[in-house]
């Protein structure tokens, strides 16, 4: 065992500090520490997706990186994006439009999801297929995923719209 | 009518705010311990010894168990006691536990494993289909043979003749939740267990077998699965009688989570098959005999593999009427996982063979495949004046055949001939790229084909404030079987959707249930919750006309009010009543399928109450330098009958095209030469990602109803779709006959590797 690092993380608004070996993968932290288990664990290799959060304005796979590696980082995942009766746009739109089935996939997917909407907030169903490559569903064929991001991409530009 | 509408799974609240919780979610109680398996990295040989002491002094590490240590059945198998929990003696395959680590943490008892001295003597293992043939290596004591007709001496007045070999990989079911158990140690030797099983009462069959205890001590949750599609129907038997076994052991909960190299080390597959065929047709592509010889991979114990390859036989028509057909079937028995259960349960392998004779005719008569398909076809049921039912191969009548007015219907929709043109044109233009497309129908029987599974159980609850819980055997793994069910219960109570709820699966709500398999989980558990709920009907309107004075038959339950000749009272009011005049407000419902019989060893009766039916159309583009494919289009119209929740129907029927169409093109399983499987993770095993599916895909319910008396006339769903795959596969087959005069010969899983050198045989430079 190695020696044990000190580590600060800020999670969905709240500031965690915890001694943690060096070779704890975040999703552990989340998951067994911190008793978050929006994300999944699917792989653990970082190509499924199931663990997807975010991290200082990033999508991360949460499996495949260290939670000292984390160090000072603002994390968000899909608890700090919105709870069961207050659910953001994207959440509302996966629901109504059918976009899960098992629902295993979904926290990571809709995660990832919000970072696709801030870098492309009016995605075109092809920036939609690619932008959510990285997080594999085995139940929907992916069909109602792209129609909710796009429901709830039109939903929120209409939205900012209105603000403006 | 709530039991029609497209309402939300009934969780989707909890799945998009992360709090639906799966096993591994589940908080665990203080001093819970962790289980993970040392493996076998021999497929076949004889253990001389197995040297654990590095293990057992391994910190965390609470205890050791090898197969001599447990105390009553060393078995995990679904029926035929083959498969012991820990192997004894022997090992059959790479990947078989060996023994179990009982640890403070996942990664403590992962960790501990590897420090095991294990000798083996390894000795020959039969790998492949040919060596199995070679040893005479199979389950049963020799081939299953359905026949129809005299197809040995039609043959001698076949006017055209085709042989040919297709061979098809299995497939890994990727659950994107892996395997997962949690045991709960209780008083007087009780055991509560949380299983991510598809089969809860098979679990407590098995935990009270390893335990030596009576079945009432065990009692089985789920909740939900995330993603099961038949690989959780007896792969979670392992992970569950270890952790009860632990937790009988240390007297802690204990808890199992395969890594998810462990799970595909581990659990069966798809089966991968080859199947050889001999066809006689006349000039317009019409069948005139055929035989077919399927050769199944079952892997080291029987597990599913006898009824999945009955099935495969069992659809060995698919659509068509075969006039002599002889369908023989080998079951071989090999040194690696033991194949199991998957989406089609052996549906799939039977369908590609007869697809692949009908796309070699339509190619060796230069005709349009979707015409010769049709010309095969059943007897349409519409047909007037009415046709007589033609028979199966093994001896049904075909009596709901939608298939022509189907395909007629989405060959139109879907603009399939004038496109066939227009691909023509394109790849008379293209040299490097090449299009294809391809049509493909779907006939699938509905019932569990050993008869005795087709029933099921339900408890439905009222409690005084007019909310109902509903309990049934069925289990959720994202098919929307609870949503569906929870409609059901809402019309035939007239009492709202709000008021309605699933409760997880129980063992000790509902007995003896079957798996949630073969499709009918809404079938079976849907007119078990609704003869639950119209006992209740019938106690309630009892009540209503003794209270107030008016006949029964009068009394109308709907929408959550409850109306009768000059009275309206609500649910509410009716349930407080009924309270207070001390009418039960629970009670259970029980089903069974009717009319089904049949003789697997004759392969001659009515194994299935009827048939679910779909057409596809799918266009693809290949690269012929290369190999990499795309797909273009697809087009599906689908029978569900009337359809319990058309919403979930589409999401099954696209999710089914995807998966189907991932099994005859990406996904691909490689052993190496010594039997240890290769791909064991999504970097070398490729299921579809969203980039993959297809760029126009229309997906359209049939408007009709089953003529069968099912749940308000609804049609199974899990399993049929996932067949519309086919035609992807069919459309490469196409794409790559545009490259020469040569037939393709494209074998499964057709991925780019496979194209490419598909493209080389149809010129006729293939080396």
């Amino acid at each position: 065992m190695s020696k044990k690092k000190h580590v600060t993380l800020n999670v969905n608004g709240k500031t965690e500090e915890f001694l943690a070996e060096p070779r704890e993968l975040l999703i552990y932290t989340l998951r067994e520490r911190l008793n978050i288990t929006g994300p999944h664990i699917g792989c653990e290799t970082s190509h499924c997706g199931a663990c997807t959060v975010t991290i200082d304005g990033k999508s991360v796979k949460s499996c495949t990186m260290f939670a000292v590696q984390a160090e000072g980082a603002e994390i968000t995942t899909i608890e700090g994006i919105g709870g069961p009766d207050n659910l953001h746009p994207l959440q509302e739109a996966f629901k109504e439009h059918h976009g899960l089935q098992c629902g295993y996939c979904t926290p990571g997917m809709i995660t990832r999801a919000t970072k696709l909407l801030e870098e492309i907030p009016n995605p075109t169903e092809a920036e939609i297929r690619f932008g959510m490559a990285g997080n594999l569903c085995r139940c929907t064929g992916y069909q109602n995923i792209v129609k909710s991001i796009q429901a709830a991409a039109a939903q929120m530009s209409a939205a900012k719209e209105a603000a403006e | 009518m709530s039991a029609a509408a497209s309402l939300p799974h009934d969780a989707a609240r909890q799945h998009v705010s992360g709090s639906a919780r799966y096993v591994d979610d589940i908080p665990t109680p203080q001093g819970t311990l962790h289980l993970a398996f040392g493996l076998s990295s021999c497929a076949a040989g004889q253990i001389r010894s197995v040297d654990l002491s590095a293990v057992r002094a391994c910190p965390g590490v609470h205890l050791v168990l090898e197969a001599k240590d447990l105390p009553y059945a060393n078995d995990v198998s679904p029926s035929a006691h083959d498969e012991p929990l820990l192997a004894d003696g022997h090992v059959h395959y790479a990947g078989q536990p060996i023994f179990l680590v009982v640890a403070e943490s996942h990664h403590l008892a992962r960790r501990a494993t590897r420090l095991a001295k294990v000798e083996i003597t390894a000795e020959p293992a039969i790998l492949t289909i040919e060596q199995a043939l070679t040893a005479e290596s199979r389950f049963e004591d020799g081939p299953r043979i359905y026949t129809k007709g005299t197809p040995q001496s039609a043959m001698k007045g076949a006017i055209h003749r085709l042989q040919g070999q297709i061979n098809l990989g299995g497939q890994e079911h990727f659950y994107l939740e892996g395997q997962a158990a949690l045991a709960l140690p209780g008083d007087h030797g009780d055991m509560v267990i949380h299983s991510s099983t598809q089969h809860p009462t098979e679990i407590q069959h098995k935990v009270a077998e390893a335990l030596n205890i009576a079945q009432h001590a065990v009692r089985v949750e789920v909740r939900r699965m995330g993603g099961g599609f038949g690989g959780k129907e007896s792969q979670g038997n392992a992970l569950a009688v270890a952790c009860a076994l632990a937790a009988s052991f240390t007297g802690r909960p204990c808890k199992m989570r395969y890594d998810r190299d462990d799970d595909f080390i581990i659990t069966g597959k798809r089966h991968d098959c080859r199947i050889d065929y001999d066809v006689g047709f006349d000039d317009s592509g019409r069948v005139q005999t055929l035989e077919f010889a399927h050769y199944f991979r079952c892997g080291w114990a029987l597990d599913l593999s006898l009824p999945v390859a009955d099935r495969a036989m069992l659809h060995a028509d698919n659509a068509y009427d075969l006039p002599h057909v002889k369908i023989t079937s080998h079951r071989l028995k090999t040194n690696t996982q033991s194949a199991t259960a998957f989406r089609g349960f052996g549906g799939p392998q039977g369908m590609v063979g007869i697809e692949r004779v009908m796309d070699h005719i339509a190619h060796s008569l230069s005709c349009d495949p979707a015409e010769v398909r049709r010309r095969n076809y059943y007897p349409e049921m519409s047909s007037k004046p009415a046709a007589r039912p033609s028979v199966t191969p093994y001896q049904m009548e075909v009596t709901d055949f939608i298939l022509g007015d189907m395909t007629e219907s989405l060959l139109q929709r879907c603009d399939y001939h004038a496109r066939k043109v227009e691909v023509a044109r394109w790849n008379a233009s293209h040299a490097l790229l090449k299009r294809g497309i391809a049509f493909s129908p779907v006939k699938f029987g509905i019932s569990f084909t050993l008869t005795h599974l087709n029933q099921a159980g339900a408890l439905v609850q009222i409690y005084t404030d007019g909310s109902v819980l509903i309990n049934h055997g069925g289990t959720e793994m994202g098919q929307g079987l609870f949503q569906k069910l929870t409609q059901v219960a809402a019309r035939s109570l007239g009492a709202q959707q709000a008021v309605i709820r699933a409760s997880a699966t129980d063992t000790s709500k509902v007995p003896n249930t079957s798996a949630t398999a073969a499709s009918s989980g809404a079938d079976l558990n849907g007119m078990a919750v609704q003869a639950a709920c119209d006992t209740l009907i019938g106690r309630l309107k009892d009540h209503v006309a003794a209270q107030h004075g008016v006949k029964p038959e009068e009394i109308t339950f709907a929408e959550g009010q409850v109306t009768a000749p000059g009275l309206v009272l609500t649910w509410q009011e009716v349930i407080a009543s009924a309270y207070e005049a001390r009418i039960s407000l629970s009670a259970t419902g029980f089903y069974k399928t009717p009319e089904i019989a049949w003789d697997r060893i004759k392969g001659a009766g009515q194994p299935f109450l009827y048939f679910a039916y779909g057409a596809a159309v799918t266009e693809v583009v290949i690269d012929t330098l290369t190999g990499e494919n795309r797909i273009l289009r697809c087009d599906i119209l689908h029978d569900c009958g009337a359809s319990l929740n058309p919403a979930l129907d589409v999401g099954q029927i696209e999710g089914g095209f995807v998966q189907g169409a991932g099994w005859l093109t990406t996904e691909e399983l490689v052993w190496d030469a010594s039997g240890q499987l290769k791909t064991h993770a999504p970097s070398t095993y490729k299921i579809p990602a969203c980039s993959d599916r297809p760029e126009i895909f229309n997906v359209d319910l049939w408007p009709g109803q089953n003529a069968q008396k099912t749940i308000y006339r609804s049609k199974a769903v899990g399993e049929p779709p996932f067949m519309h795959g086919i035609s992807a596969f069919l459309a490469l087959s196409n794409a790559v006959a545009a490259c020469g005069p040569h037939y393709p010969d494209l074998q499964a899983p057709a991925n780019s590797e496979e194209v490419f050198n598909a493209v080389a045989r149809a010129r006729g430079s293939a080396s």
